[in-house]
């Protein structure tokens, strides 16, 4: 098979070069594209465009990063495109996150594993807050949990994505941690995107919100909410500093969407390693901490490797609370 | 007047040479994209994002080129909506009632330039709504709940009557038809796919735009090749374009219409669940409700077309309001503008008004801008746009065909939509064969998710009480409404019907 001998020499090749990182740099996408897997607005969108912008500004892509809106499926759509008709683009990347990861472990992509893809890298990540309204008596999370093991039917949990979805298991995971045991009984109720979860939050229908940071960032700083727990190892950097972590409040719990990008499958070595060094190079780079900062993203820094056995690890993660709440057999 | 002097800083910033050049261009790309089938404010919106970036533009300038591109497609919608019968999106879907029998009826030019200025008159009073009442804006939102939406949305069905003229089971048909659609797709209240059959194209539900452009545009094309078939050119229509401006009388008797519904798509604009097309909706079924005493609407009223356009335009400028105040984004094209924002880090939200704003009063004045060259730009163009009618069918029907196969493809970039399209044209065809109404299918499918989400939403809060959807005086209000709205036509219509006989000769002078 002469495909194998080039692509076995691409990935001697491949090492040779990895220790220099210019050397990586040879190969240069000629029409960069970035699939984000949903309608114009949404988090994959914002990672694309604000991903390709910035790659562009810092001259690490001399062309204009198109970005190509593929909904459908959560993702399900543009993850079946690219394994089943875009499988040796070099040129393609799509952005990903957390909900990626959770419906691929769901099976909610029929017939598709994270295998047939290449995971890139990470651009930061969005730690998981619950919040109460500003004139709620909850002050703690303990507190709230108390109130939904005393009587689960009192408090209803809003949250951006379906039943299932990444803002419903973060409560579940942090449900768990405190020690109740039917997860199933937590009440969630699930709306149309976060923005309209903590509208519902400030209108008195719901008593908590699940979400983002950066869907809560806005409304904390109006003092409308009032983050009771972010779901992060130790506390935020910066302006977030003031937010207790689920940790120190005797709940173990972290829940962190982080978004980034995958490659397709059949991308050659040389592709990918030129992709993961510059979103590596942009990482690092200060206007991305600028972006980062401004828009609530925490630092998550996996590339290569590494994200491959991170998302592989999160997924095996998914399917463990998925099976307990019943949304997969 | 701390806010006039503000909104007067918004028009030093916005009134330089290039944000002007940026609102033109914006205006006319808009108007182009609104009238093409397919390609809606959203999508526009999206496409021109990257021009933005590329041409380095600040975030000023951005948001005005891309809110002259959302205010443009607002506008454009109707253009094709009134010619051909095709809504270029789905808000003008309901200026097609009464924009195309106008058309027919040789008064194209009228009704162009009609909706023209009723697309102003809606976007010039939701844009002082928007500088004036914002912040009170904010709190009607916040008392719509689960149950208060569901409500809403029940209200729209209550009135759907005033949809077709003809025959109200047919309707009612279609409008159950609409709501099965709806079912299709992943239920987010228990993550479980329904009816998708294990296809996954089928998990996001189907895509209003690919229902349209199939319902409306290509079940056009089949009739039109089912026609040339048989009888041939012989019954090509006269073309009559007629006058080009509406007599002042018409003017005069629309004018308390555009008021009225102006008012009514605001706010259904500012609620972040319902959005413009329930505006345009309710505008027209509210408006046939309060004048329509004759029948006419759905034959080719005026009023039938100001009402939706005012309606539609209004919540256009209304949807801004949850946006820039919240963050949250009242509809598809609000949901662009927002990520547009975030990427040039300016966080949408409650301290947007007071952190940012140069961009907020800058955004606002060049929506006045905008408004007023849109204005300049479509009276003028009417006759321009007229002559799409003189283009023999046999030329426009493929432009017509290729126009919705390139937008569909445009927007998800799958071919499965195009299957999906194409079924919807065939479905089409067959339900006009039958008479069944077409717009309350869009509309079952519209609102049908949301409808549902809402009722369950509320229902799960209460556990399983279902009192809770007459639990708050809004909420009883709009039952009280809706009630009203489907009972007393079915009692009371005839008897004022036959009463309205007599003074028929007086009023069809006026509305002529």
């Amino acid at each position: 098979m002469a495909f194998k001998y080039i692509r076995m020499a691409l990935a001697v090749a491949g090492l040779g070069m990895a220790a220099s990182m210019a050397a990586a740099q040879s190969y240069e996408p000629e029409n960069p594209e970035c699939i984000a897997p949903a309608n114009p607005g949404g988090g994959w969108d914002f990672t694309c465009r604000q991903v390709g912008k910035s790659l562009q500004d810092l001259g690490l892509i001399s062309k204009t990063m198109q970005v190509v809106n593929l909904a459908g499926g959560g993702g399900g759509v543009a993850f079946a495109e690219v394994v089943n008709k875009r499988n040796d683009d070099n040129d393609l990347i799509v952005a990903a996150s957390s909900a990626t990861a959770t419906r691929l472990a769901q099976g909610a992509y029929p017939g598709n594993t994270m295998d047939q893809v290449r995971w890139l890298a990470t651009i930061g990540a969005d730690y998981g807050v619950i919040a109460v309204a500003a004139d709620s008596p909850v002050q703690t999370l303990p507190e709230l949990l108390d109130q939904i093991k005393a009587d689960p039917t009192a408090v209803s949990i809003a949250g951006g994505s379906a039943v299932g979805g990444w803002d419903h298991l973060k409560v579940l995971i942090a449900a768990n941690a405190y020690g109740i045991e039917d997860v199933r009984s937590v009440k969630y109720i699930a709306f149309d995107g976060g923005g309209e979860a903590v509208t519902q939050l400030l209108a008195g229908s719901v008593q908590a919100f699940t979400g983002d940071i950066s869907e809560a960032k806005g409304f904390v700083d109006s003092g409308d909410i009032r983050v009771i727990a972010v779901l992060s190892p130790e506390r935020l950097p910066g302006e977030f500093a003031d937010f207790p972590t689920a940790k120190e409040q005797g709940v173990d719990a972290i829940g962190a969407n982080w978004r980034g990008f995958y490659a397709p499958g059949g991308m050659s070595d040389e592709a990918y390693n030129a992709w993961v060094s510059k979103i590596a190079e942009l990482y690092a780079s200060d206007e991305w901490k600028e972006v980062m900062a401004a828009n609530g993203l925490a630092p998550l820094d996996l590339q290569g490797d590494e994200f491959q056995a991170f998302v592989a690890d999160s997924v095996a993660k998914i399917q463990a609370i998925s099976r307990e709440i019943g949304i997969i057999k | 007047m701390d806010t006039l002097s503000s909104l007067a800083d918004g028009f030093l910033i916005a009134l330089t040479w290039q944000n002007l050049l940026l609102a033109l261009l914006g205006c006319f790309l808009g108007t182009v994209m609104g009238a093409l089938p397919g390609l809606g404010p959203s999508n526009g919106v999206a496409i021109l994002i990257p021009l933005a970036f590329t041409l380095g533009l600040g975030a000023t300038p951005s948001l005005i080129l891309l809110t002259s591109v959302y205010y443009g497609a607002m506008y454009g919608g109707r253009i094709s909506s009134i010619l051909l019968n095709i809504p270029g999106d789905e808000p003008a879907m309901m200026t097609c009632l009464d924009g195309y029998p106008m058309a027919q009826n040789g008064r194209a030019g009228e009704a162009l330039s009609l909706s023209g200025i009723a697309s102003f008159v809606g976007a010039f009073l939701a844009t002082w709504g928007l500088v004036l009442l914002a912040p009170q804006l904010v709190k009607i939102a916040l008392l719509f709940g689960p149950a208060e939406y569901f409500a809403l949305f029940a209200l729209a069905f209550a009135t759907l009557g005033g949809v077709s003229s003809s025959n109200q089971a047919k309707s009612a048909f279609a409008a159950m038809l609409g709501l099965g659609l709806a079912m299709i797709g992943v239920d987010t209240q228990t993550g479980v796919p329904r009816l998708t059959f294990g296809e996954v194209h089928l998990y996001d539900g189907i895509d209003f735009l690919v229902a349209i452009v199939g319902l409306f545009a290509l079940s056009e094309v089949f009739i039109f090749l089912e026609h040339r078939h048989g009888s041939a050119e012989a019954d090509t229509r006269k073309v009559v374009i007629g006058r080009l401006t509406p007599a002042p009388g018409v003017l005069k008797a629309c004018t308390p219409t555009m008021l009225r519904t102006s008012a009514l798509g605001f706010v259904a604009g500012v609620l972040p669940g319902a959005g413009a097309s329930l505006g345009s909706f309710i505008s027209y079924s509210m408006e046939k409700r309060l004048v329509d005493r004759e029948n006419t609407f759905g034959t080719g009223d005026p009023r039938g077309v100001t009402a939706p356009e005012a309606g539609n335009n209004a919540a256009a400028g209304g949807a801004l309001v949850p946006m820039l105040s919240l963050g949250v984004p009242g509809s598809g094209t609000t949901a662009v503008l927002l990520a547009v924002l975030l990427s040039l880090n300016i966080t949408p939200g409650p301290l947007l008004f007071a952190n940012n704003p140069d961009v907020v009063w800058g955004l606002i004045a060049a929506l006045f801008i905008a408004n007023i060259m849109l204005l300049a730009m479509n009276i003028p163009m009417v006759g321009l746009f007229t002559r799409v009618l003189m283009v023999p069918p046999r030329i426009l029907m493929p432009i017509v065909a290729m126009v919705s196969f390139v937008g569909i493809y445009g927007i998800s970039g799958s071919s499965f939509d195009l299957l999906v399209m194409i079924g919807f044209g065939v479905a089409g065809w067959v339900l006009r064969k039958l008479d069944v109404p077409l717009v309350p299918i869009i509309l079952g499918t519209l609102l049908g998710n949301t409808m549902e989400n809402n009722l369950r939403r509320a229902v799960t809060i209460s556990n399983g009480d279902w009192w809770t959807l007459v639990d708050s005086p809004l909420s009883i209000t709009l039952w009280v409404i809706a009630f009203v709205g489907f009972i007393l036509p079915l009692f009371v219509g005839r008897v004022i019907r036959a009463r309205m006989h007599a003074r028929r000769d007086e009023e069809g002078a006026i509305s002529d």
